[in-house]
């Protein structure tokens, strides 16, 4: 299973270096409507979606997974005040550095001191939001 | 337009979502990276391994492609420090509350046509679009 993991992570590891993920200025470059915009990240988002739903429909053939316990259940209706403010704080976040956790986790390896600020703070955010609220996550 | 890169964004963002698709197919798991980092830091357990294999590898990769191709990583901050760390901050609390990040919602859950995740995705991107727009307008 952790096999599973360790070439799961690889393969993301190299798609968020490849498609610039990894670069606040490339990310920033889309998210800044105002600039000389760069539609590169609707592409990335496009072709992994396209992935993400035929994995779905794999998932969806498949009673048990190979290496696991069981599928996720199908996913909650809720919307609520949580959800919706939980991504605009994110929102903000994202659009201030450019940085969303996974590129910004592997750019450590870059030793950008900016990089190392961005994870020490998101992590202490999401220990404090843990050490608060130990109830158990489905969507990830 | 003419920083667009789309042979790279394709094949990027196969790979991200190859990934994330090799677990969930392979162990039922869902590779949201905020879930995944917020997993191994909860204080309460859970299974810590499948997650620091998972970004161990991430970053170990990420480390190759940073002795190969160091034009790969930003060498500054697009912002200053403090900005920097007030967005960390945000990102690991809005991740948390919102129970999900680009990977989690934005690929994951709209992959499976979530509701939640729908909400979720168009609200961070709708909100990181003004935000870098008007932070880009201030310098």
């Amino acid at each position: 299973m952790n096999l599973v993991a360790i070439l799961g992570g690889a393969l993301f590891g190299a798609g968020v270096c490849i498609s610039g993920m990894v670069r606040p200025s490339k990310v920033i470059g889309f998210l800044d409507f105002g600039g000389a915009w760069d539609p590169s990240l609707l592409v990335v988002m496009g072709s992994a979606l396209a992935v993400s739903i035929v994995a779905w429909r794999i998932v969806a053939k498949l009673r048990t997974p190979r290496f696991g316990v069981a599928f996720p259940a199908p996913p909650s209706p809720l919307v609520d005040a949580r959800l919706i403010g939980g991504a605009a704080v994110f929102g903000v976040g994202w659009g201030l550095s450019g940085y969303c956790p996974g590129p910004a986790l592997v750019s450590l390896v870059s030793g950008v001191t900016a990089v190392f600020v961005f994870c020490a703070a998101m992590i202490a955010a999401m220990f404090i939001v843990e050490l608060d609220d130990r109830s158990h996550h489905p969507d990830g | 337009m003419h920083n667009f890169t789309p042979g790279h964004a394709v094949v990027g963002g196969v790979l991200i979502a190859v990934g994330l698709a090799v677990v969930l197919i392979g162990t039922g798991r869902i590779a949201g990276l905020s879930g995944i980092t917020a997993g191994i830091v909860r204080p309460m357990g859970g299974d810590r391994s499948w997650r620091v294999s998972f970004l161990v590898a991430a970053l170990v990769v990420g480390a190759l492609f940073e002795l190969a191709a160091p034009s790969t990583f930003d060498v500054g901050p697009a912002r200053p420090l403090w900005l920097i760390a007030i967005s960390g901050a945000l990102v690991g609390f809005g991740t948390r509350l919102g129970n999900g990040c680009t990977s989690g919602h934005g690929l994951c859950g709209l992959g499976r046509f979530s509701k939640r995740s729908l909400v979720a995705t168009c609200t961070f991107f709708g909100i990181a679009v003004v935000t870098a727009t008007i932070a880009g307008r201030l310098g």
